[in-house]
């Protein structure tokens, strides 16, 4: 049979989303259901003197409204799960909703329950709230000012931690032939996931069961946490989430609203929904990025690179969200010498609280931040000396034959052919002839540009013993449970908890493949606390690399037993079984076999089973891989510049991953685009936008400018493939690659295409208001 | 506030059936398809009417049924994804999707495919151009919307195919009357 790994299948999870037969969350529906919504501050940063919510109370409808100060000693506070070590961490107090003081708009003043959406949401206009106004700022440079507004009485300076990495000592900058210096901000952005959050409770007062249907990306992690917040044991609360509608990391933390309609349910012994609007989602869902990154590259004349460092702001809002410190941490410096072999590196990071909503991991959290700061500093060192930016990068890329790699901040990267993947997009772009082109139009008046970025990322997250030596609270395991069935066939149960990436398809191709079942007999259980029972879930580009891995060792299992029954049943000696077709033949007498079916039955009946075998057949795996992935490419984007308006046009963009084996190329390259989609949105139109009071300018879709379909040209992607060797599979993760490398990449092919210009930066995002200034005053200045 | 005295009965023809149902005049159409009549293939992904994840045919018309009060539908049919085609008798633009993978997370897909039947009843073979245009009223955050548009030419394609072999049908039906 040949195998279904690596085959453009189309995905086993579509027939109920085409249908309209999807289960998100919102789409619950149970008897008695009531309804909730959430007063939320209007102010950046204020005392609450008084909240009066009796108006509300007696609206017809209206079953109950709780303020912060009715939950104070019935709800625990919301934790944060990440606590870099060596960073003098303030882990500030966050009440579900707020007591005395609210500390950026969006934060919880008020729940309300009523029969309907309705009405839940005419009694949040009856809640009157006495404000006195403090001062405030959403700006992580301000809030670290002296005379600054403090947003939490255990964190003086608004200094949430400060942690630093790594070695570059000013030697290495004063001795190099060339330092290369700038400040860049990555601005804020807004994960905007198509489903917006929403939970469901039921709490059923007789068994002490909470069941909540929620949008989560970990189940099992929003268990564990939710059960201390609410304080019900872990064994007696459920977390679903089957069909979520994107995460992009927004789906990972835990939220006070959840915890708010669980106690509702609890309270009222009625089940409660709650599902943000569009707005809701804007405002207090984690948002991403926000550095403010001062950056020193240093190196030779002939483009050889000798050193890095950075400091960074890095904005964490009112609280830190629940694996907040670790993205401008862990996840972002531990890579800041990407794919070079450059010697010295150092990351020194404050983490800063402002009166803005709390930021965590969004799509690449923390690697897409390294990326861009590394990719447009080589851009600046190229220019500098004067060389080709794609051949400094080639100088710099660490050799085939080194692998695995140890980078200057320690990690070790698994395997890599950096130049392949360089060599085969310059191919594609035909790069050379680009360089040609480029000169001809430039003396026609026409400015175009092509941007590069050769990246590596940290996916697969992670060994659960590195896990905790960076502060991270959890492990980074997974579980897997291969069911198989009297008839042959098979229920798999996976920690892994999939949004939209395709993994009941690619997961059940490892089964079918290693039990040459049709796919058909394969079903993938996940999402679900009671049926599954374990899981890290779906972020760090880990599910393939560690849940497929686990999934793929339970399945060896199943086929370890499966031979020892098939050996007893053909009365030969389980080294002579060979498994191949979906039989087990004797080896050198092909004719005398069982079905793989034949077998599962005889496991289940048990009539004649070998001495020490176990009825029934199934695999189980709780898998800690060795390593982190680490996948790597080159992407190259060609831009126009409108010399009249500033507006950019990206012409072509060609994207070469490795993300090792490819399991499901359609799969993966849906991945990609995917991922170069929301980069570009960060480089050219995306950015959350605070006014100086804290008010979110940029508070829904009409004011945040969200990548469109005709914005985009048609992808060249393209994957080369080098095994990580230290997984059953080979497999690294391909989630994020595209949001890590397509912002440097539009980034630099513009500021290449405005050399003429002499500008040598712009902030994000590119606008054209922002292209065009940029060049009236680089123009003016040349 | 809205008392019950304005609930008014509303006759609402959803995917060919007929229902009656008492509903406050600024009940949204989106509301009462997903939270009266149950039929929560609709989505509904913000609240300025810009996502499109609510669109649904009225009248054979793409339209935003967040941007539509219940009421307004009255007299009109309106069809929901639930009506497309069923699992054996897919809408082509269904095929399409699961085909080239115009889907991931598939919450803004109803929307997205009911977008596209509008805009394959103004182009017969619209370019990439005309579909990326399009696509306008919708925004999709996974997919980077390459395979979408590829699940809408190829929906063309399949609409193409299908009048066309209708067409030769009857051509030989007539050819063998003849």
């Amino acid at each position: 049979m040949a195998t279904v790994l690596g085959q453009r299948l189309r995905r086993k999870e579509d027939p109920r989303l085409i249908t309209g037969k999807g289960q998100y969350t919102d789409d619950v529906q149970l008897p008695g259901l009531v309804y909730a919504s959430i007063l939320r501050s209007p102010h950046a940063h204020a005392r609450i003197l008084r909240v009066d919510a009796s108006l509300a109370r007696e609206m017809d409808g209206v079953l109950a409204v709780y303020t912060g100060e009715d939950l104070e000693g019935k709800l625990g506070t919301i934790p944060t799960a990440w606590l870099p070590p060596d960073s003098d961490i303030r882990t500030v107090p966050h009440s579900a909703l707020a007591v005395h003081r609210v500390r950026y708009v969006g934060d919880g003043v008020a729940l309300v329950v009523a029969s309907s959406r309705s009405i839940a949401e005419d009694a949040l206009d009856v809640i009157s709230v006495d404000y006195e106004v403090l001062p405030g700022t959403a700006d992580q440079e301000i809030a670290m000012k002296p005379d600054a507004a403090q947003l939490h009485e255990d964190a003086p300076g608004n200094v949430a931690f400060h942690w630093q990495v790594g070695h570059a000592p000013d030697d290495v900058f004063a001795h190099a032939e060339v330092t290369v210096r700038q400040r860049i901000r990555q601005q804020r952005l807004i994960p905007n996931p198509m489903e917006p959050r929403s939970a469901v409770a039921q709490y059923n007062e007789s068994t002490g069961d909470m069941t909540i249907w929620a949008t989560s990306q970990n189940p099992h992690i929003h268990r564990f946490l939710l059960s201390g917040i609410l304080g019900i044991p872990e064994h007696k609360v459920r977390i679903v989430a089957i069909d979520v509608g994107g995460g992009f990391g927004a789906k990972i933390a835990c939220y006070p609203d959840e915890a708010l309609v669980a106690f509702a349910a609890r309270e009222l012994g009625r089940p409660v929904k709650w599902t943000e609007s569009r707005r809701e989602h804007f405002l207090v869902t984690t948002h991403g990025r926000d550095h403010i990154e001062d950056i020193e590259l240093a190196g030779n004349r002939d483009g050889t690179l000798v050193g890095i460092r950075v400091k960074v702001l890095a904005n964490m809002g009112a609280y830190l969200s629940t694996a907040a410190p670790g993205v401008p941490t862990i996840l972002f410096a531990l890579i800041l010498p990407g794919p070079y072999t450059i010697p010295y590196a150092a990351a020194d990071v404050y983490g800063v609280f402002t009166n803005s909503t709390p930021t965590d991991a969004y799509r690449g959290a923390g690697r897409p931040e390294a990326t861009y700061l590394l990719e447009r500093m080589v851009d600046l060192f190229a220019r500098e000396i004067g060389m080709d930016p794609v051949e400094v990068r080639r100088k710099n890329l660490i050799p085939r034959h080194q692998f695995p790699y140890h980078n200057a901040m320690g990690l070790e990267y698994d395997s890599g052919n950096y130049h392949l993947a360089l060599d085969k997009a310059l191919e594609m772009a035909g790069y050379e002839e680009f360089r040609r082109e480029q000169s001809r139009l430039r003396e026609e008046g026409k400015l175009v540009g092509i941007g590069c970025t050769t990246y590596v990322e940290i996916c697969g997250l992670g060994p659960s013993q590195v896990a905790g030596a960076v502060g991270f609270q959890g492990g980074l395991w997974e579980s897997s449970q291969v069911r198989v069935h009297p008839t042959g066939k098979v229920t798999v149960f996976t920690g892994s908890s999939p949004h939209g990436q395709g993994e009941e398809t690619t997961f059940a191709q490892i089964v079918a493949d290693r039990l040459h079942i049709p796919m058909a007999d394969v079903e993938i259980v996940h999402g679900d606390t009671d049926r599954i029972s374990m899981g890290w879930g779906t972020y760090g580009s880990r599910s393939t690399p560690v849940g497929g891995s686990a999934l793929a060792v339970a399945t060896e299992r199943v086929v370890e037993k499966a031979k020892k029954i098939a050996a007893h049943m053909l009365e030969i000696g389980e080294s002579d079984v060979e498994f191949d077709e979906g039989r087990f033949h004797a080896k050198g007498a092909p004719g005398r076999s069982v079905s793989f079916q034949d077998v599962t039955l005889q496991a289940y009946l048990a009539w004649n089973l070998p001495a020490g075998v176990e009825p029934a057949l199934e695999g189980r795996a709780f898998y800690d891989p060795v390593n982190f992935t680490y996948s790597f490419g080159t992407h190259l984007a060609l831009v126009e510049v409108d010399k009249d308006t500033g507006e950019v046009e990206l012409k072509r963009y060609i994207a070469v991953d490795d993300c090792g084996r490819v399991l499901n190329p359609l799969i993966a390259e849906g991945q990609v685009h995917g991922g170069i989609v929301q980069g570009v949105g960060q480089a050219l139109y995306e950015g959350a936008i605070y006014d100086e009071d804290g008010q979110l300018m940029t508070g829904t879709f009409m004011d945040y400018a969200m990548p469109k379909a005709r914005f985009f040209p048609t992808f060249e992607t393209a994957f080369t493939e080098t095994p990580s060797p230290h997984n059953p599979l080979g497999v690294k993760g391909i989630g994020e690659t595209g949001t890590i490398a397509s912002t440097p990449t539009v980034v630099n092919a513009v500021m290449d295409a405005l050399q003429p210009f002499g500008v040598r930066d712009i902030p994000m995002p590119l606008t054209p208001e922002r292209v065009w200034g940029a060049m009236q005053k680089g123009g003016m200045e040349a | 506030m809205a008392g019950k005295a304005l609930k008014r009965m509303v006759k609402l023809d959803v995917n060919g059936t007929c229902y009656e149902r008492e509903l406050e005049p600024r009940d949204l159409l989106v509301h009462v398809l997903r939270d009266e009549l149950g039929l929560t293939g609709t989505h509904i992904g913000c609240d300025t009417s810009q996502c499109g994840a609510c669109t649904v045919l009225v009248d054979g018309e793409a339209v935003k049924s967040c941007t539509m009060l219940a009421v307004q539908a009255e007299g009109c049919s309106v069809t929901t994804v639930e009506g497309l085609g069923k699992m054996g008798a897919l809408h082509p633009i269904q095929e399409g999707f699961w085909e080239e993978h115009g889907l991931q997370c598939g919450f803004c897909t109803p929307g997205v495919m009911m977008a596209a039947v509008g805009l394959l009843a103004q182009y017969r073979e619209p370019t990439e151009e005309q579909i990326r245009e399009g696509l306008e009223g919708v925004m999709c955050r996974c997919t980077g919307y390459q395979n979408i548009v590829r699940a809408v030419a190829n929906a063309a394609e399949r609409i193409k195919a299908t009048e066309s072999a209708e067409i030769q049908a009857a051509v030989a039906h007539v050819g063998e009357r003849s």
